[in-house]
């Protein structure tokens, strides 16, 4: 199925259109919520806990007799005014333990950052020294920071709970076939991997800004989030305010990378006080604030073996996870490892499976959804174990992973553990990858570099991925026990003027909506892209929505506008036939033009049709004015994306410096609607993925004290740590929707941290090293070097 | 404090708190919203803006340090509805998604250029160093700046 060329009804169905979104944003006149110029608006601030784990006494007084402050809250003072607790929609399981979740906590302090009062002042300012007023009184309780250790039990993060086991979620279709494959191997691996927690640090950090009408009893709510429909419909549950009169709206959007794909306390609380104080409220995130306030993501222990034939032949794979939850559930904290669960065997045909994992409490900010969400951590273990495998099996990695590949004539694929890959062919995108990188003078000149003892170490990673895309077909998610589907909406109206407008549930902050729907409706309906409007992020404008996140927007949510489209055309061509006085099958329609077969001069434009549907003098017996149309459309299957990332490092042995000296990319998200947003979202997610093999690490210290809660700290990389990239792609349609396109928002984050380890591995596997933590810091790397070196003595 | 800046061309003259810094008096007190926050440790260089043609982080500035100077802000670089060479390379080369970090990072590549006409691709990398996007890798504003760089010189 692979072919070079993307295959489009139009020219601009898979051009290069430069985005519709940029000059606006190029120009200072993205509107973000921060910029949002409110007349009274008052301003929180977040009294949050700067203990682990304590009892708290809080006295609001102090505060109280600042200046500018006009209130100031508990947890206790602020107990009625809550419907329901901060929402988790993914109890995974039926015994699933959760500990209640208050926007302010009442009692108890869980984590560094959790907030223990608030306060709301006049300005920006006020409310920043109010907070320093207020008293905050700390009993402090042992801290639970270690994963394994928590998992133990001997100190509580929620005592009523009695445990800090939240869940334990297993899959393992059928136990005696994977005992017997492991019995039977020739081969076995058992790895023990690290998957650190990271910091999502979008660039714009959070805001929202609540504006009440109070005799009306409206609220709008404008927050950076990326879920401003299902923000709406949980901000009703939690406050009580009916959801028909709640409005909410996500201006310009600074990036989320699912760290936006919340519902948090401070979104809660800003509505709750906008209701008690009648007057706006808001707030903005500082950056410091964002380390422990916004959710982070990863944080895993991965215990994965793999049972092989004499030839490499991967029989069975078993995964056992721990995955650190925090001290609470965010809105799908426990499902995030789950959205790795089924993809534990990777691009292999592996007839056995098992997996399990134990979600545990930690005295430390909530995780939850960060670019890839359980799909880079599984992508991580099988790609890991696959080269430790090779090195067991002896031979090449590319080898291993060509003689485990789900082969072409598969597809669709039944997997082991339950899913139905849409389509697929691997061997051609590896084989591309080790065409770009040289893989065999790469591999001639790593061996010279052993035979001459140099010390800077030549290593090659190759990491081969596969995701499930296109965030899901309602009924699977019912399965999983999710709080919502997975269908999303589109509406098309062709105006009087025969302008377009496109109405969607996605919410884009970043991606490219606006360009990329036009493009599909330029392409359906035969109009210029630069006529049709894209509006999105308002629920008051896009009633209907589920967001955005997971790679779901053009395969469920694009796919949405093109069937709207065919819609307006079915309609149109009704009014056409009517008008042209011609039966509907003797219209062709090509190029926005309904044209009569056999007579050139008999024709009628899509704008003159949709002028003719406003006008409503002459239309078809019972049919209704105008010419729009809506869609809600759920999937058949998710998507499945895959490719192939190959890392090259140097690695110097004296110092355990790791340069990245070239990065391959071959990707395969079916049809591409517009390769430049492609290429752009691969870039991105790479360097995101890199970050967390080199840089990245959300570090605590014994006591729960986040050490790095600064850009200073924290090291999100600039352009001079950053690699160029070398990209090309394969095209395997997805036969899940009519565009036959996949998904490619997290692809690059998902390849790339297995591709770079993998390669530091390969480097210094002559040393003795096997394995090394994430992020492979300079000391990090040099202690691997010492202690091969210190073992093979 | 009294400050008075010229800023995009335009006198301004207000009373400040001496506290106040340059990032929030253009935000707040002028009204030019472009220039974004993105840190609180002068990492990111979201706010970063010409002062007297050289680009400084307004966040480590204070306003009544600019007193006298002309800034320029990513409002003031396009003119008569055409996009500054700069913008336009950047929408060229897809050298934005989210746009958070644009303003300063188009703001930072326009100083370099100013200093050095002619960078390489890791003069380029290393010029924008004090500055952070977390959506592009990159990779398309490198290709941006140096595409600037060359229609510069043509």
């Amino acid at each position: 199925m692979t072919a070079t060329e993307t295959p489009a009804a139009t020219t601009v169905l898979g051009s290069r259109l430069l985005r519709k979104e940029d000059p606006a944003l190029l120009t200072g006149e993205g509107r973000y919520v921060d910029d949002l110029v409110v007349p009274g608006a008052l301003w929180l601030g977040l009294v949050r806990s700067t203990v682990a784990h304590a009892r708290v006494s809080v006295d609001v007084g102090p505060a109280l007799d600042a200046p500018g402050v006009v209130a100031a809250f508990t947890g206790d003072d602020l107990l009625d005014a809550w419907a329901a607790p901060l929402p988790c929609a993914w109890p995974v399981t039926e015994d699933m333990k959760a500990p209640e979740h208050r926007p302010v906590a009442a009692g108890t302090a869980c984590y560094v950052g959790d907030i223990v009062a608030v306060v709301v002042a006049e300005s920006r300012a006020a409310a920043r020294d109010a907070v320093e007023a207020v008293l905050v009184d700390y009993d402090e309780l042992p801290a639970v920071v270690d994963l394994e250790e928590a998992a133990e039990d001997r100190v509580l993060v929620h005592e009523d709970l009695g445990t800090n086991r939240s869940y334990t979620w297993e899959l393992t279709p059928d136990a005696d076939a994977v005992e017997r494959a492991f019995a039977e191997a020739a081969h076995t691996v058992s790895e023990r991997y690290v998957q650190q927690r990271l910091i999502p640090a979008a660039m714009e950090p959070r805001g929202v800004v609540v504006v009440p009408a109070p005799h009306g009893g409206e609220y709008t709510v404008y927050s950076s989030t990326q879920i401003p429909h299902i923000l709406k419909v949980m901000l009703a549950a939690t406050t009580g305010v009916p959801e028909h009169k709640i409005r909410v709206i996500a201006p310009a959007v600074g990036g989320g990378f699912g760290s936006k794909l919340n519902v948090y306390a401070e979104e809660v609380l800003a509505l709750a006080l906008a209701r008690k104080l009648g007057r706006p409220v808001r707030w903005t995130e500082e950056r410091s604030e964002a380390a422990v306030a916004t959710i982070q993501g990863r944080g895993q222990i991965q215990h994965i073996e793999l049972a092989a034939d004499a030839a490499g032949k991967v029989t069975a794979v078993r995964v056992r996870l721990l995955a650190d939850l925090g001290a609470y559930l965010q809105l799908v904290t426990p499902g995030i490892p789950l959205l790795g669960a089924f993809l534990y065997h990777g691009v292999y045909d592996i007839p056995a499976y098992s997996f399990s994992c134990t979600g545990v409490f930690t005295t430390k900010t909530p995780t939850d959804a960060y670019r890839g969400a359980g799909r880079p951590e599984a992508t991580y273990a099988i790609e890991r174990a696959m080269d430790a495998l090779a090195v067991e099996v002896g031979v090449d990695p590319a080898e291993i992973r060509r003689r485990n590949f789900i082969p072409t004539d598969a597809f669709p694929y039944s997997s082991a553990p339950g899913l139905v890959f849409d389509s697929g062919d691997y061997e051609p995108a590896l084989a591309r990858a080790l065409e770009m990188v040289g893989y065999e003078e790469l591999r001639a000149e790593q061996a010279r570099r052993r035979e001459s003892g140099s010390t800077a170490h030549l290593g090659v990673g190759i990491s081969f991925y596969v995701e499930m895309c296109g965030l899901a077909p309602s009924r699977v998610l019912a399965s999983l026990n999710f709080g919502a589907g997975g269908w999303e909406a589109a509406t098309v109206r062709v105006l009087p003027t025969g302008m377009v407008q496109v109405v969607t549930g996605t919410s884009p902050h970043g991606q490219g909506h606006e360009t990329s729907w036009s493009m599909i409706v330029a392409d359906r309906l035969g109009v210029d892209p630069d006529h049709v409007e894209v509006l999105h992020s308002d629920t008051d404008v896009s009633p209907h929505g589920l967001d955005t996140y997971g790679s779901r927007s053009l395969a469920v949510g694009g796919t949405a506008v093109w069937h709207a489209c065919e819609k307006v055309v079915a309609k149109a061509r009704t009014i056409a036939a009517h008008q042209l006085e011609v039966a509907e099958e003797d219209l062709e329609f090509s190029g926005g033009q309904f044209q009569v077969r056999g007579s050139p001069d008999r024709a009628m434009p899509i704008q003159a049709v949709a002028f003719q549907a406003f006008l409503a003098h002459d239309l078809p017996e019972g049919m209704e004015p105008g010419l729009s149309a809506q869609v809600v459309w759920d999937p058949p299957n998710f998507t499945f994306p895959f490719g192939a990332h190959i890392a090259v490092v140097e690695v110097d042995e004296e110092t355990g410096r790791v340069q990245l000296l070239r990065y391959v990319a071959v990707d395969d998200c079916g049809n591409q609607v517009n390769p430049l947003i492609v290429e752009g979202q691969v870039h991105g997610g790479i360097l995101q993925g890199v970050a967390q093999a080199l840089w990245e690490e959300a570090a605590y210290d014994g006591d729960g004290n986040l050490r790095s809660a600064t850009l200073a700290d924290y090291l999100v990389p600039s352009a001079a740590e950053a690699p160029s990239y070398e990209l090309d792609h394969t095209v395997t349609p997805s036969p899940t929707n009519p565009m036959g396109v996949k998904g490619v928002g997290e692809a690059g984050t998902i390849g790339a941290a297995p591709a770079v380890m993998n390669a530091i591995v390969d480097a210094l596997s002559p040393l003795g090293v096997t394995d090394i933590d994430m992020p492979a810091s300079p000391h990090r790397v040099w202690s691997a070097i010492r202690a091969a070196k210190e073992a093979q003595q | 404090m009294k400050v008075a800046v010229t800023v995009n061309g335009t006198k301004q003259e207000h009373e400040v708190e001496p506290r106040t810094l340059l990032v929030h008096y253009l935000r707040e007190v002028v009204g030019l919203t472009g220039t974004n926050i993105g840190c609180d440790t002068s990492s990111c260089g979201a706010c970063t803006v010409l002062l007297d043609g050289q680009s400084v982080k307004s966040c480590t500035v204070l306003a009544v340090q600019a007193d006298g100077a002309e800034i320029t802000t990513i409002e003031g670089l396009a003119s008569d509805g055409q996009l500054h060479p700069m913008q336009e390379a950047f929408r060229q080369h897809h050298g934005l998604q989210c746009g958070y970090c644009t303003p300063g990072m188009v703001m930072a590549a326009v100083s370099l250029l100013d200093e050095n006409p002619a960078p390489t691709e890791a003069e380029v990398r290393e010029g924008l160093e004090g500055n952070l996007c977390r959506c592009t890798g990159y990779h398309n504003i490198v290709k941006a700046v140096l595409a600037a760089a060359e229609g510069a010189a043509s």
